[in-house]
């Protein structure tokens, strides 16, 4: 057995594991094709095994009512932090331990509820989008007639009826549809965006089955492949048993009509189910959610290791000392506290290890719980502000920003690298026809007219051969060449047709309306832009494609129709980069038109001005147009019918199918006639230079990543600004040996310190990458980091996604960003730290796999200096102080083991160890992490360099995270010591002369904590909105009327009631209020002591213009001061 | 022509219903109104001294407010040879001693009385949760069956329920004191007040009595601690608001002190004779001393205060104010001469 074949039985047997309905292949069906019989007519004799195929529901839904709580459960606590805390709860249940279970019991709960919560309505959300599609009405044909039914009860084999702008209930292979031909058009715009008609054929032994008798007589097979997710890829064949003989016919995918397709100007259809639900294509690409995670994250978890480790050697230093102490009798057995028989009698062993998990319990809130739920709701509100800034909405595209991933919004922030694909990108992808060159000469578009050089249009005439066209004059100039070439041009291409007033010629002969129809309610529809720009600057000429009905193209040369019979369509594909059209003329001759980039079809060209030609298209190519070279060739008749065998051999191969085309496409595609090159230009997007200025001002390098031409991606490169005039352009191109490369990459550095330029640029393209990447890395990587601009051409979709691997993998592990727009920049999306699509022309692929869509380039400047920003300093500060909070929580409890013997009494009460991280202190940051501005937007734009400020993850560095962990420490030191200092002696505190216990004592730290905590974060926000104001008064004004109500009643369910007034009796003495008061201000003063100080001497870029925005801002006159002082001394 | 932009985006608005166009509120732009303070000298500077100022003011007010509290300690642990209790320290039996002092000046009243124990941890985990709250709220189906919190106080070696059970009421100190002052060479005993020596909350709700009289008889059936010398109920058979689990000297005793070395309140001086406090003179304690705390080298003494509307004497607030306060003022006059320095720099 073939290693592909144990891959792909091992994926079965995986996926049938994961997916919630085992689909149950089993093991002799385990072939590579599937056989389906249609409308389920099985063979009555002969060796048939039946298949077994998924049902058509659809299943994007993660649980069922009956699964949820377990499965849930389980996901949950496969993450270390939850499990951490299953563990200590279990221990808790175990042995005896200072607090109740339910101390870590319940925030565990609490965190497994929301979080529950959060995916239980997610899940239901998409159970009900799952009904729905499931339920839907369709129409089968059963036993003979036209039967309604559900949706998810049609059966692979099954004949469906899709009407017209219905979408297809399941893939299916078309049978017929209401047109002779057996044609229908589609729109695949939810599966790949991509609006423009797609013509689907059937074969024609079926097409003529067009009513449900026709089709109940249909005695046909369909083989095909097992499922796959590549909507592009079909490989099948159907035969069809026609009296008594067995006509086979190969299927590919323009006969599968895709499940989340639309039938489009088609009455209705008939086919033939051929994968459903689970298994159709669109399910397929369900999953591929990218499992991306952010620089945040990682160091979260690196800081959630470090705290375990304090933790455990917290806990081991008390078990340790605890020992210590009761090695003396006295302490470990003092006459007032004796032990029981039991505990004398167990094994000192046992004794420790139960210790040492009693102290891991009594510490384990150092580790924070609720840090997961509170980063997962912050990210997930968060990143509801990228979709509705309306700065990020594009007015003319109706589209605002989207976020299909929440988990990176603080990468955003973070970006180093930035990649982006030119077209598309850089560009509006809206390509003019400027220029082309037919027989070696150029001619440029003016008014409608083809101007050779060095002519305007008014000036006919001359001795040179020229082109001057009107629309209506007659074309007795017209050179034969010029006319082939702009024949090819209107007749190489994959252009749809629609018409306005298109209802009139639906069902009928498109031809007949042609005469009457003015060409201006045609509209082109296609997948490419270059080919719509082409085949409408032809229409302007005069050589216009005026319709395509079954295998005829019909094209209009001034107002004289010719009709040509399309024989085959050798598609595009971006490894060959070029497409050919085989026809046969009206005059009987076969021809082949063949168009695509230069390098693809130059090379195969024998005949016509080859090298001025090659000239021009660099010619082109320097003014920044996107160049295609058409070249032809005449086939004779026994030319053909070697050609014709060639193609249906290979269409109709089972076995790779694909390999075999290539090579039946490389013979036939050769020895071509060069007609000439087209030169279209693609306009800059709004506001491109500005926005590369911007982010290369913030300390982003860029890099731009194509598969345009050299020529044309230095000129796109210069015009966009990420060339500038005066840098100096290092090239790195066209290397063809290890060494060469080499030693062009060794002079490229020593140019590079030798050339006293501030700023390099360098241009690679991609056959000389792959040659660096392969042996040359680091010298390869040296050269590129002392480039301020990278530019690499001719790049495959796979090598752009190298080149980001190539950086993100380098020593200093910088963060990258990739954006484009087309299929081929997914790779790069998907392999990048972050991933952005832009909603361009070229289909939604890229907006499907990126983290964030965009609409526009220009709006990557405020989803990164703005939102970026925000979300970093909001979760790093969220992180920050998390750790924090539970330090300052935690270490008077550790400093208290040291004042009773070590037997791990609480200082505070099980209820407020419970409710600290869920009550006391949860909303406060949660607000601060969703509202938080340090800077305002505006100057945040205009101010790129502000950026810099937090990159390299600086706001999470070991040195922040020391000193917010340091500060937690000093900070419950001055809690415990404090309040220790207070008791002194322990004098009466209260002026009744009576004395307060142990709960007192804990209460008063408790309460010094809390409302430290609260207001260190009361510090640290910049931005006070009224949400922060009422959640951090409310915080500590909760805590107050909480305790009051918790103290004030006999609990009757309580085990003790060893709270019952405590907190009334504190607050009740003037002493603990003094106390309170001079402990808190002592843990903030030396903040805000520092603050100032740093900020008047040596204030970061941030407080720079933070000091702006307020004067601007709030403040006209700093010297008033004094009046806001009142005001200002609350936050305190 | 951005204007005219506008206005066809909202025609094109109303015609289509679909439009994707973001809610344009303060909310959802992020441009909610918003306090931005910026901590900066010129704000902190006024803002320290100003509470710097403060503080040192309040410092002092509290640190001449608890140097004006009287206090008289006695050890009477008699670890010394030559104290009067040093024959009590290893005795078993009764033993009663007696220590005299004098006080110079008037000791203002109210005067209160503690007792002290050091190196005593009332806060060991299972010393403080080895009790059973409802038995001592009176709940009679506890004193039969009480809590395994108690172990190994829960029943005597007979297997009889111990009333009130644990380590913490087991371990009640018992050492009486009688304080006399000695006028024109006569003992006069001063009068001591136990009530209003506990929690008015612990006296009132928290602990009680069954509802069974004679108290007695809700204890059939059920043993006193065994480090007792009488059961709960003979506390203080003189008052039966004093006697049983809401006797104030137990309630003191139950509610544990947060650090090892402690102070409880045993009497108040409240009679009219000393109504104004304890006159100049010399004055005689006598201890019943039977509580041991030689074997962990504790310490027991006798502490006389009198205490202000902030408590007892405590000087450490006082001291903190007044250093806090100064600290301020210091770091005020740091920040001023930084700022002065470093304005113009941020200036240009």
């Amino acid at each position: 057995m073939s290693t592909s074949k144990v891959l792909k039985r091992l994926w079965f047997v995986f996926s049938s594991l994961l997916s919630p309905f085992p689909q149950g292949f089993d093991p002799p069906h385990q072939s590579d094709t599937r056989t389906v019989y249609v409308a389920n007519r099985f063979p009555e004799h002969g060796h048939y095994i039946p298949q077994r195929f998924a049902d058509n529901r659809i299943i994007s839904s993660k649980y069922t009512i009956w699964n949820f709580v377990p499965k849930n459960l389980f996901e949950q606590f496969r993450r270390i932090a939850n499990f951490y805390f299953l563990i200590i709860f279990l221990v808790q249940l175990m042995i005896d331990t200072p607090t109740s279970p339910v101390t870590s019991g319940l925030p565990l709960l609490f965190v497994i509820t929301v979080t529950a919560i959060k995916q239980g309505y997610e899940d239901w959300l998409r159970h009900k989008a799952d009904n729905e599609v499931n339920g839907a009405p369709v129409f089968v044909v059963r036993s003979g007639s036209l039967v309604q039914t559900r949706s998810k009860n049609i059966r692979v084999g099954d004949i469906v009826r899709v009407a017209k702008d219905e979408t297809f209930p399941a893939d299916l292979v078309l049978l017929s549809s209401d047109r002779a031909d057996g044609t229908c058009h589609i729109t695949t715009a939810s599966l790949d965006g991509e609006t423009n008609l797609k013509t689907h054929f059937s074969v024609p032994e079926t097409s003529v089955c067009q009513s449900v008798s026709q089709l109940e007589a249909l005695q046909a097979v369909v083989e095909c492949q097992q499922p796959e997710a590549d909507l592009y890829r079909f490989v099948g064949r159907v035969t069809v048993t026609q009296h008594g003989e067995e006509i086979v016919r190969p299927l590919g995918p323009e006969n599968l009509l895709l499940r989340g397709a639309r039938l489009k100007n088609t009455k209705e259809i008939f086919g033939v189910a051929v994968y459903t639900g689970m298994e159709s294509k669109m399910a397929l690409n369900y999953k591929c959610k990218s499992q991306k995670r952010s620089a945040v994250e990682k160091s979260m978890n690196t800081f959630l290791i470090i705290y375990l480790v304090i933790l455990l050697s917290e806990a081991v230093l008390s078990t340790i000392l605890k020992y210590a102490w009761q090695s003396e009798d006295e302490w470990n057995e003092p006459f007032y506290n004796q032990k029981t028989e039991q505990e004398r009698n167990s094994s000192p062993i046992l004794q420790f290890i139960s210790d040492f998990l009693a102290f891991l319990v009594l510490y384990n809130f150092i580790i924070p719980i609720s840090l997961y739920v509170t980063v997962e709701m912050q990210k997930f509100l968060g990143s509801f502000f990228i979709g509705w800034d309306l700065d990020l909405y594009h007015e003319e595209s109706n589209q605002k920003a989207q976020v299909n991933t929440s988990d990176l919004n603080e990468e955003l922030g973070q970006v180093e690298y930035l990649f982006t694909d030119k077209t598309g990108t850089l560009t509006e992808n809206e390509m003019q026809f400027r220029e082309c060159s037919i027989n070696g000469i150029k001619y440029r578009e003016m008014n409608g007219k083809l101007v050779p050089e060095g002519m305007t249009g008014d000036s006919p005439g001359g001795s040179s051969p020229q082109l001057v066209i009107h629309t209506n004059s007659c074309c007795t100039k017209l050179m034969s060449e010029e006319l082939l070439f702009l024949k090819a041009v209107s007749l190489c291409h994959t252009v749809q047709i629609s018409y306005n007033q298109s209802e009139s010629w639906l069902g009928g002969d498109p031809f007949s309306h042609t005469n009457s129809f003015s060409f201006s309610h045609m509209e082109y529809y296609a997948a490419s832009p270059d080919e719509k720009a082409l085949v409408e600057a032809t229409r302007r000429i005069g050589v216009a494609f005026t319709g395509c009905s079954g295998d005829t193209m019909e094209i209009n040369t001034f107002g004289k129709t010719e009709k040509y019979k399309l024989l085959h369509v050798l598609e595009f594909d971006p490894n060959r980069r070029r497409m050919s059209v085989i026809l046969e003329t009206p005059s009987g001759g076969k021809m082949l038109f063949t168009k695509g980039a230069e390098s693809a079809v130059l090379p195969f060209t024998t005949t016509g001005e080859i090298e001025k030609t090659r000239l021009h298209v660099d010619e082109f190519a320097l003014k920044g147009l996107r160049t295609l070279v058409v070249a032809c060739r005449h086939f004779s008749p026994k030319e053909y019918i070697d050609v014709d065998k060639r193609l249906m051999s290979a269409r109709t191969a089972l076995q790779r199918r694909e390999e075999k085309l290539q090579q039946a496409f490389a013979h036939i595609e050769n020895h071509l006639h060069l007609l000439g090159a087209t030169g279209v230009e693609d306009k800059l997007q709004d506001k491109v230079p500005e926005t590369i200025e911007v982010l290369r001002r913030a300390g982003i390098k860029i890099w731009v990543l194509t598969g345009d031409k050299h020529e044309t991606a230095v000129s796109v490169s210069l015009s966009c600004g990420h060339f500038h005039r005066t840098m100096n352009i290092l090239e790195l191109l066209q290397q063809r040996s290890d060494n060469e490369c080499a030693e062009q990459l060794r002079r490229l550095a020593r140019r590079i310190k030798e050339d006293h330029v501030i700023q390099h640029g360098l241009v690679v393209d991609g056959a000389s990458l792959s040659l660096a990447l392969r042996e040359h890395e680091k010298l390869f990587m040296e050269v590129c980091k002392n480039c301020s601009a990278v530019l690499c051409c001719r790049m495959a979709p796979l090598q752009k996604a190298k080149v980001v691997r190539l950086l993100k993998t380098s020593p200093e592990k910088p963060i990258t960003l990739a954006v484009g727009d087309g299929a081929n920049d997914v790779s790069m999306i998907q392999e990048a730290h972050v991933g952005i699509g832009i909603m361009g022309k070229e289909g939604r692929q890229a907006v499907r796999n990126s983290d964030y869509a965009i609409a526009r380039f220009k709006f990557l400047a405020k989803l990164l200096l703005v939102h970026g920003h925000f979300y970093y300093i909001r979760i790093a500060t969220l992180v920050q102080y998390f750790f924090y909070k539970n330090v300052c929580f935690i270490t008077p409890q550790f400093l208290y083991q040291f004042f009773c013997l070590f037997s791990q009494q609480t200082l505070y009460d099980s209820v407020y160890l419970t409710l600290y991280n869920i009550c006391f202190t949860s909303l406060p940051i949660l607000v601060y992490s969703l509202f938080e501005q340090l800077v305002h937007p505006d100057i945040l734009q205009a101010k790129p360099s502000l950026y810099r400020d937090i990159s390299k993850n600086s706001l999470l560095s070991f040195r922040t995270f020391l000193y917010w962990t340091m500060l937690g420490f000093t900070h419950a030191f001055v809690f415990f010591f404090g309040s220790y200092l207070l008791m002194g002696e322990d004098t009466s505190l209260m002026s009744n002369g009576q004395m307060f216990g142990n709960w007192t004592f804990g209460t008063l730290v408790f309460t010094v904590m809390v409302i430290t905590v609260t207001l260190k974060l009361a510090l640290e926000t910049q931005f006070w909105t009224w949400m922060n104001h009422f959640v951090t008064w409310g915080s500590i004004a909760f805590y107050f009327i909480f305790s009051l109500f918790y103290g004030g009643i006999i609990w009757p369910f309580l085990h003790t009631q060893d709270m019952y007034f405590v907190f009334v009796q504190l607050l009740s003495c003037g002493s603990a209020w003094f106390a309170i008061v001079i402990i808190v201000i002592t843990c903030l003063f030396p903040e805000v002591m520092k603050k100032v100080l740093y900020r008047h001497l040596c204030p970061t870029s941030t407080q720079k213009s933070q000091v702006t925005t307020s004067s601007q801002i709030l403040c006209p006159e700093p010297r008033a001061s004094w009046a806001k002082l009142g005001r200002r001394f609350e936050i305190r | 022509m951005k204007q005219s932009n506008r206005i066809k985006a909202m025609v094109k608005e109303e015609q289509e219903e679909s439009s994707n166009r973001p809610d344009n509120t303060a909310f959802t732009q992020q441009r909610l109104p918003a306090w931005q303070p910026i901590l900066s000298a010129s704000i902190v500077i006024p803002m320290f001294v100003l509470i710097g100022a403060a503080f040192i003011g309040v410092g002092v007010a509290l640190f001449i407010t608890s140097r004006d509290i009287q206090l008289q300690e006695l050890d009477y642990t008699g670890d010394d040879s030559e104290h009067p209790c040093f024959k009590c320290r290893t005795n078993t039996e009764k033993c009663t001693c007696s220590m005299t002092f004098s006080i110079p000046t008037l000791f203002k009243g109210p005067v209160f009385f503690y007792y002290g124990l050091t190196n005593y941890f009332q806060n060991q985990r299972k010393y403080g949760a080895s009790k059973d709250d409802n038995q001592l709220y009176g709940d009679l189906n506890y004193f039969t069956s009480p809590s395994t919190d108690c172990d190994p106080y829960t029943r005597d070696s007979k297997n009889m329920p111990i009333v009130p059970c644990g380590a913490l009421a087991n371990s009640m100190f018992n050492d009486t004191f009688t304080l006399s002052h000695t006028v024109n060479g006569v003992q006069k005993i001063v009068p001591l007040d136990g009530k209003g020596i506990a929690w008015w909350t612990d006296y009132n709700i928290k602990y009680r009595n069954p509802s069974i009289t004679p108290l007695i008889n809700a204890f059939n059936g059920t043993k006193k601690p065994t480090n007792w010398p009488k059961p709960i109920y003979e506390l203080d058979t003189t008052d039966v608001y004093n006697n049983g689990f809401i006797n104030q000297d137990f309630l003191v005793w139950m509610r544990r002190a947060a650090l090892p070395d402690f102070r409880k309140l045993y009497r108040r001086i409240t009679h009219d004779d000393y109504a104004a406090g304890l006159p100049a003179g010399n004055y005689t304690l006598t201890i019943a001393y039977n509580y041991p705390v030689h074997s962990f080298n504790g310490k027991k003494k006798v502490v006389l205060s009198n205490v202000s509307w902030m408590g007892g004497k405590n000087d450490f607030l006082g001291i903190a104010y007044i250093v806090v306060g100064s600290m301020c003022v210091v770091m005020s006059i740091v920040m001023l001469i930084v700022y002065a320095r470093f304005k113009f720099g941020e200036d240009d």
